[in-house]
């Protein structure tokens, strides 16, 4: 099978794209020839790997997560530890190619938007890394959800802009993002947190994050022999997820699975569930599945974690699922909470809410499958950051 | 020819500067639009943008923002607005250009659109976050059906870019005077006459400056080297104010009256 997206206009089928204002067209097009320098560079190569190994600790330990596997009775269940990178989660992955990028642009500020709050502080501490200013665009609502996260921020030398417009959260925020872009766009660098935005972000973002992958097949051929049966990720714009699947995505006996957030439930209209009840749209300068209503307008999302607290989706997430290569399911508020205590239980291990949709996805099939099938779910960040909010929802008194 | 050509056209042979003033569609309700429009055109404005509400429009400063806001709660609909223009063409002969983000003609459909704007009465559309390399299919549609699809060019736009906006550009070239969202500015950006000159290179379409002219004097400003301004913000600002709303159509009148007259005398 041969996959070669995105083409040159930066589609992945009748997604993706640029969908911007004439004045972020020029940067669009400047990042484009820079990253394509950048990537062909050894040098840059060299020094990515650099920072990827020495000081976020990569390669994640790929690890079967034994009680896990014994108490769902089914296939073999291995955690892609991602929950062990610093700053607790993915994001940095990303973040650090982007910072690079910037010095390479010669640009001296940075910008991001954060839902979870972990982009945000990943985004803080790779501008403290390299000196660069730095200012994080987040929901009202959210960064009372994840306090926690905003003064690692601020701690990092980072101002944290509250956005009070629409919900206040994640779709805010990143509106209020693109806005500040377009005004300061010669001197600064945005660094999107997901595989959203318009071209190329979604492109760029995938491949700051398919070392999740790409680790993952060389550690599973190490430790079974063969590749997995299924790959599970959570998905709210879905960079985790992406950067799990992308090396898998040729490797067509390799079933992918993407979670989303069904939040209060479907019927409640309260979720983050676009793949599997949005239609395809443009927001946030790409064309994708989206979350709005029949005037075009974009309708509110929820989830109980605020990294999935999003009305739109990765535009190669689109692609691959009209394509049916990857398949989307979607967990609850309620069934995350399970898989948040379940991990916790059985491995020693504090998911984020995130990262728990996936478990409770794994907690569904693991049982039906043969036991020796094999399940990777990315453990995409940790838990510390919604113990408080657990806590409250569970009643406890901290 | 369109009516945005031929008025163009006239003011050209009269040696007038364009006044297009913006009020977003529905703000505060689609009677206060219709009002708003009479007393517009009344006061000698030349052009009229209608703009479509979005709930997450990027290209726009907080004023716009708000008057989406309060245009989306009172119910507009991009259906409604084009069936207002069908009522405000019974009596007006005004270019009316429809501005709106991408996503609500999307989901209305693009050839449906286009067929229903046209046979209401729109002359044109700005589409802001829908540019060229994505507008092939767009533009061939309201090509078809003689719709003029206006490009904006911005401070940051490259020599190559503004020649490709320039061949696709219809009825005029819609110059972002400032790098940034919607909204006012005390001042005109540096070195933007140039800009626009070089643009004469390209194209003999006419060339418009808006986002960011606040009143009179930058409007006055902007026409030594264009064919005209583009008025939102501070139009739209009158309008989210707290008086009679008779008092802010009459408001809105006065400003318009003084933006025309500062244009004039800067010819």
């Amino acid at each position: 099978m041969e996959y070669s997206f995105p083409d040159y206009r930066g589609h992945f089928g009748a997604f993706g794209g640029k969908y911007v204002i004439e004045t972020l067209m020029p940067a669009l097009e400047e990042l484009e020839k820079l990253y394509e320098e950048a990537r062909n560079d050894p040098e840059f190569v060299k020094e990515l790997n650099h920072y990827l190994s020495k000081y976020v600790g990569r390669p994640t330990p790929l690890y079967f997560a034994e009680n896990l596997t014994k108490h769902l009775g089914g296939a073999k269940i291995y955690l892609k530890r991602e929950d062990l990178n610093h700053t607790g989660a993915h994001k940095i992955n990303n973040t650090i190619g982007s910072a690079l990028l910037t010095r390479r642009m010669g640009k001296k500020r940075v910008i991001a938007e954060t839902g979870a709050g972990q982009h945000g502080v990943a985004t803080a501490t790779a501008a403290a890394l390299f000196d660069l200013e730095c200012d994080v665009f987040m929901g009202e609502e959210d960064m009372r959800r994840q306090s926690l996260n905003v003064f690692r921020m601020k701690l990092l030398g980072a101002r944290v802009i509250p956005v009070t417009a629409g919900t206040r959260t994640l779709k805010d925020a990143t509106s209020e993002a693109i806005r500040n872009w377009i005004t300061t766009v010669e001197t600064t660098h945005y660094i999107i947190g997901s595989v959203v935005g318009p071209h190329p972000y979604p492109m760029l973002v995938r491949d700051f994050q398919k070392i999740i992958g790409q680790e993952t097949k060389d550690q599973i051929m190490e430790e079974e022999g063969k590749l997995p049966d299924l790959c599970i990720a959570c998905v709210g714009g879905g960079s985790n997820a992406m950067g799990l699947f992308y090396p898998f995505v040729t490797n067509e006996e390799v079933r992918l699975m993407g979670v989303e957030a069904a939040g209060h439930g479907i019927e409640s209209g309260k979720h983050g569930a676009s793949l599997n009840h949005g239609s395809s749209g443009v927001l946030h300068g790409m064309m994708s599945y989206l979350l709005h209503d029949e005037d075009g307008q974009v309708k509110e999302a929820h989830s109980i974690s605020a990294g999935l607290d999003y009305p739109g989706v990765g535009a190669e997430h689109s692609h691959l699922k009209t394509t049916g290569r990857a398949e989307y399911a979607m967990i609850t508020d309620e069934e995350a909470l399970e898989g948040f205590k379940l991990l916790s239980t059985t491995e020693g291990i504090i998911p984020a809410l995130e990262s728990a949709h996936a478990i409770s996805q794994v907690a569904k099939v693991a049982p039906g499958m043969k036991k020796n099938e094999i399940i990777v779910v990315c453990l995409s960040g940790r838990g510390d950051k919604d113990v408080t909010q657990v806590a409250e929802i569970l009643g406890e008194k901290l | 020819m369109s009516r945005i050509g031929k008025c163009f056209e006239g003011l050209k042979a009269r040696g007038e500067k364009a006044l297009t003033a913006f009020i977003t569609a529905g703000d505060p309700d689609m009677e206060s639009t219709q009002a708003l429009f009479k007393k517009i055109e009344e006061m000698g404005a030349d052009l009229i943008e209608l703009g479509v509400p979005f709930s997450d429009p990027l290209a726009d400063g907080p004023v716009i923002q708000a008057a989406s806001q309060r245009s989306l709660e009172a119910g507009t609909t991009l259906k409604k607005i084009i069936a207002l223009v069908k009522e405000i063409r019974k009596t007006s002969q005004l270019p009316i250009i429809l501005m709106s983000s991408f996503n609500p003609v999307y989901v209305y459909g693009e050839e449906a659109f286009v067929r229903d704007a046209v046979a209401a009465g729109v002359d044109g559309v700005i589409l802001p976050d829908l540019p060229p390399e994505e507008a092939g299919d767009f533009l061939a549609l309201a090509d078809k059906k003689g719709l003029d699809m206006i490009m904006l060019m911005a401070p940051t736009t490259s020599e190559s870019r503004a020649r490709m906006i320039a061949e696709k550009s219809r009825g005029f070239i819609y110059y972002i005077s400032v790098t940034g969202t919607t909204g006012t500015r005390n001042e005109l950006a540096v070195g933007i006459r140039d800009k626009v000159e070089n643009i004469r290179n390209l194209t003999s379409l006419p060339v418009l400056i808006g986002f960011g002219i606040s009143g009179p004097e930058q409007a006055e400003e902007a026409v030594k080297f264009s064919e005209g301004v583009i008025v939102g913000s501070s139009i739209v600002k009158i309008i989210g104010g707290d008086e009679p709303i008779a008092d802010r159509v009459e408001k809105v009148g006065c400003l318009i009256a003084d933006i025309k007259r500062s244009i004039s005398a800067g010819n």
